[in-house]
């Protein structure tokens, strides 16, 4: 932690980012224990609690003592709806770059390292997704799919997997050239072993750097889609369920229905960009060792 | 001491660039005079501060380096304390530079007529017709055929020499009286490098033009200068008439530089390289930083060299170095006993 | 030029055939192509009518062949909801699209290029560092956040600008615009901004990044040792070298900006063909959504020959190299 804690030395922008990252992380994990009820549990929630401002006490009986970020038009404690929406968007952020990551690295890696045919076949699908907007893809993808969980973590899967690959290749075209594959290929080391054992650690790098950047991107288009109502159902309301859910009360003067798990997101969404350029930094110079 | 004032006076130049790692003094404790009509031949090895001298001149170091010290006293007016519009109306105008490159420095999106006239326009009230009728004059000076056709091209439409010339023309179409050319042959071929250098100085005789010619090579200042400075980690370390230094080159160094040249020395003989590299600007040793490379280092070049007359011609010819120095502490010490 | 306009013409040609073959290839990916273009309500009647102008009992390549035909008329079945052709949907709701996509692209040209161009030339003074610091929040946070905070603000809290809907539209050649009426005006403006955020902060990123680049260049200190006074240093040897990437790249991000509008014209209830995309796709009105794809591509197609035009007529020496061969 204070070895973390060092690192992250330079600013003080990039410091409280880490540990509002941690926190948010913990936040998450540690939803069903630390959250003063169970939103989706019907039982606990009271309609004769619906919409009532943050800071209101709770009617006698609900598990809450006092509602600290309002609630829902259900009744719901915002602030307990906000930590389990956090768990979903988090899970299918990091479910769908750790999916497409897998699948780009392999791919990046094959064509940096074979070249030739498959390397224009795999480059060129990669352009061609790359040359429409990440939106556009998961939107239609979603209309052909429908709603639910495994359906959007392929969608966003869908949209990312090219990044990986594009940085996957450009590193691996550079290592390829180096002594140490060489050396590899003389030992007769198998194929799969050289690309995964040698070639890989290798390029692994800045690829943890569009991996962290593209958690972030991935969590954004997840809420906005959801928002827009085609991404998750209701029934595994992720942070942009929960403010799609207030904006109808958004104009009549209810703000914190949408506006407390907006902040939740951004703040989510923020420190994740800032740790991850940070990573950058710290990553680049030993990039240029090499 | 000439009463008549130079046309250019550096007094104790001193440019520097702070880096992570320290200071870099590029140019440290400079100091020349040309007059007009003048060529003085700015010598040294690549990274000896020569280019940064001819910036720091016209004012165009990049941050964060900046001239920290000294004097540019141009027709007796202080270039470094000028107000910024001032300075502006004279660069370009009475004092020109030719870059090393000619590749890089056209801008590769204007044309050659724009690039001409802007530089009228910028320093007198001429009409667009009758600047463009000097643009066309310009580039027939500087030898470029058909130049009302080659006016509307585009500068990656021309080859490296004739890139070269359009900024000399460009340079000169404002005929300035102090031309800076840095290393304006360094990136061409052999055959473009003579061309160029005869069609400067052609030019600058025909218009009384002083000229300071940046170069490493010792053999082109030799057939081109009235004057030579020699340039090395940052100090000028000797300078006097292209005769006399060549002649009877005082400091090591260049005599150095005069050994590496093949043309000047008997065929079949051996060049004689200077050992070593330049040493870093960052940490340069508190006396002679030519010490390491140096033959005839002794004792006395821990501490900073003696700037002095040899006298060879006159007082002119000057030298920054403890061997046949009056004072020198090893003569002292070798006299004692 | 004509020459290479030609070519142009003839690439982005081949690219609309195989967006629609790819288009097609997915409806049939998808499952039976009676299901994605017949609505479930019809009856037999109109199923078997279908069939026959589809060709649907036809060998695959026929299919294929009828279906282009089809779609080069613009028949891409009718809406099941509206029961109008489902072109004639998108093509209806096509300008208001157009018009907020337009607005945001000029705002980002507008305001990105100066404040890129003001902190590349001072990146370290204070003003330069707010100017990133807030292009890397327009980055980061969600549009659709964006446009929220927008409505709270200036909506709910101090009631200065409407939320929702186009306003008062104004003809213009034939075309419903608002931008020129106040009314339409007060309620393009919040939309726009919202959907040019992102773009302003790209453009100020590659403004500022060119302009650093530019000013290292020795073309732009031969500018200067030439006695050119600073603002056409600026203005004109920097800016029109970064003018080159930052007009490719803008050009690109319009047909990002069509597609990103589906978010802000589902917040601000702006009658776009975006928000016709999301109502079709919840109420699973496929035609419609197929008419959308194919009318986006066809856009994009139409905006990267716009752009490689434009990127020649800026870059002498890709008119030149073109003119070679």
């Amino acid at each position: 932690m204070k070895i973390l804690l060092d690192a992250f030395s330079p600013s003080w922008v990039e410091r409280c980012a880490l540990l509002v990252l941690i926190a948010l992380l913990l936040g998450a994990l540690a939803a069903p224990l630390i959250s003063p009820q169970n939103p989706y549990d019907l039982a606990q929630l009271s309609l004769s609690d619906g919409r009532l401002p943050p800071g209101s006490a709770a009617s006698a009986g609900q598990g809450v003592q006092r509602y600290w970020l309002g609630s829902d038009d259900q009744g719901r404690d915002m602030l307990s709806a906000i930590l389990y929406g956090l768990r979903i968007s988090l899970l299918v952020g990091l479910s769908s770059t750790l999916l497409a990551l897998a699948f780009g690295l392999s791919l990046g890696l094959m064509a940096g390292y074979f070249g030739g045919r498959l390397d224009s076949l795999i480059m060129r699908l990669a352009d061609i997704q790359l040359s429409f907007p990440a939106i556009l893809i998961a939107l239609i993808l979603l209309a052909v799919l429908g709603q639910g969980v495994g359906k959007i973590v392929t969608a966003l899967f869908a949209v990312q997997w090219a990044y990986y690959a594009r940085t996957t290749r450009s590193a691996a075209l550079v290592e390829r050239r180096k002594d140490y594959i060489e050396a590899a290929r003389l030992l007769g080391l198998s194929t799969p072993r050289i690309l995964f054992r040698h070639l890989l650690p290798n390029c692994l790098p800045p690829l943890i750097v569009v991996a962290a950047l593209q958690v972030a991107a991935a969590i954004s288009l997840e809420a906005t889609l959801s928002f827009l109502g085609i991404g998750l159902p209701i029934t595994e309301p992720s942070l942009g369920l929960l403010i799609a859910n207030g904006f109808q009360y958004l104009l009549a003067g209810n703000y914190w229905i949408s506006f407390f798990p907006g902040i939740a997101l951004v703040l989510l969404i923020v420190a994740i960009n800032l740790v991850a350029d940070r990573l950058r930094d710290i990553i680049n110079p030993r990039l240029q060792k090499q | 001491m000439s009463m008549v004032q130079p046309l250019l006076e550096v007094n104790k130049l001193q440019t520097q660039f702070p880096t992570s790692s320290g200071i870099a003094k590029a140019v440290d404790d400079v100091s020349f005079s040309l007059a007009a009509g003048e060529i003085l031949g700015l010598v040294g090895e690549s990274g000896c501060g020569k280019t940064v001298t001819g910036f720091s001149i016209l004012g165009l170091v990049d941050p964060p380096g900046r001239v920290v010290g000294g004097q540019v006293l141009f027709k007796g007016e202080d270039l470094l304390t000028m107000d910024t519009e001032r300075l502006r109306a004279i660069r370009g105008n009475r004092l020109a530079m030719i870059f090393q490159d000619p590749m890089m420095t056209l801008n590769p999106v204007l044309r050659i007529d724009t690039q001409l006239i802007e530089t009228l326009q910028a320093h007198q009230d001429i009409s667009r017709a009758a600047a463009y009728d000097r643009a066309l004059e310009a580039l027939g000076e500087v030898g470029i055929a058909e130049p009302a056709q080659r006016l509307r091209a585009y500068p990656h439409q021309f080859s490296g020499g004739m890139r070269q010339r359009v900024a000399i023309a460009i340079a000169l179409i404002n005929r300035p009286d102090l031309i800076i050319a840095d290393e304006p042959t360094t990136a061409l071929d052999v055959t473009i490098q003579g061309q160029i250098l005869a069609l400067v100085q052609a030019l600058c005789r025909e218009r009384q033009m002083s000229l300071i010619w940046i170069s490493h090579d010792l053999s082109v200042v030799a057939g081109l200068a009235d004057r030579v400075a020699v340039m090395y980690a940052g100090k000028i370390v000797e300078s006097g008439t292209v005769r006399a230094t060549l002649d009877h080159p005082a400091h090591p160094y260049t005599r150095g530089l005069l050994g590496a040249i093949p043309a000047l020395h008997e065929r079949g003989s051996r060049l004689l390289p200077i050992p070593g590299t330049t040493p870093s600007l960052l940490n340069l040793p508190a006396g002679c930083a030519f010490a390491d490379r140096c033959a005839q280092v002794h004792g006395a070049c821990a501490l900073p060299p003696p700037d002095f007359a040899v006298g060879h011609d006159g007082p002119s010819h000057r030298v920054r170095c403890w061997l046949n120095h009056a004072n020198s502490p090893n003569r002292i010490a070798d006299a004692a006993p | 030029m004509l020459v290479f306009l030609l070519r142009r013409l003839l690439q982005s040609g081949v690219v609309l055939l195989v967006m629609s073959l790819l288009v097609f290839v997915g409806i049939y990916a998808i499952g039976n192509p009676v299901d994605i273009l017949i609505s479930p309500e019809a009856d037999q009647a109109e199923i078997a009518r279908t069939i026959a102008a589809f060709g649907l009992d036809q060998p695959l390549w026929t299919q294929y062949l009828i279906y282009l035909q089809q779609a080069v008329r613009g028949n891409f079945g009718n809406s099941f909801v509206h029961g109008t052709p489902a072109l004639a949907l998108i093509v209806q709701r096509l300008p208001a699209t157009l018009e907020l996509a337009c607005v945001a692209l000029i705002l980002a040209v507008s305001l990105g290029i100066p404040l890129g161009l003001w902190a590349g030339l001072r990146p370290a003074s204070k003003s330069g560092r707010a100017i990133m610091g807030l292009s890397i929040l327009g980055f980061s946070l969600p549009t659709f956040w964006v446009g929220l905070m927008l409505i709270m603000l200036f909506s709910v809290q101090l009631g200065w600008l409407p939320s929702n809907g186009r306003g008062a539209t104004t003809e213009l050649l034939g075309v419903p615009v608002s931008f020129l009426s106040w009314d339409g005006f007060k309620h393009l403006l919040m939309p726009a901004a919202n959907l040019a955020l992102f773009k302003i902060s790209l453009v100020i990123r590659l403004t500022r990044a060119g302009t650093q680049e530019a000013l290292l260049q020795d073309y732009v200190r031969f500018a200067r040792a030439k006695g050119l006074r600073s603002a056409r240093v600026v203005f004109v040897h920097v800016l029109k070298n970064i003018l080159i990437p930052i007009v490719t790249v803008i050009g690109l991000e319009f047909g990002s900006l069509i597609a990103f509008a589906v978010v802000t014209e589902s917040i601000f209830a702006w009658p776009g063909m975006g928000k016709l995309l999301i109502e079709s796709i919840n109420l699973l009105d496929r035609p419609v959504v197929v008419a959308y794809l194919l009318t986006v591509v066809a856009l994009f197609v139409v905006i990267n020959l716009v752009v490689d035009i434009l990127y020649s007529l800026l870059d002498p020496r890709i008119r030149l190299s073109d003119q070679a061969d």
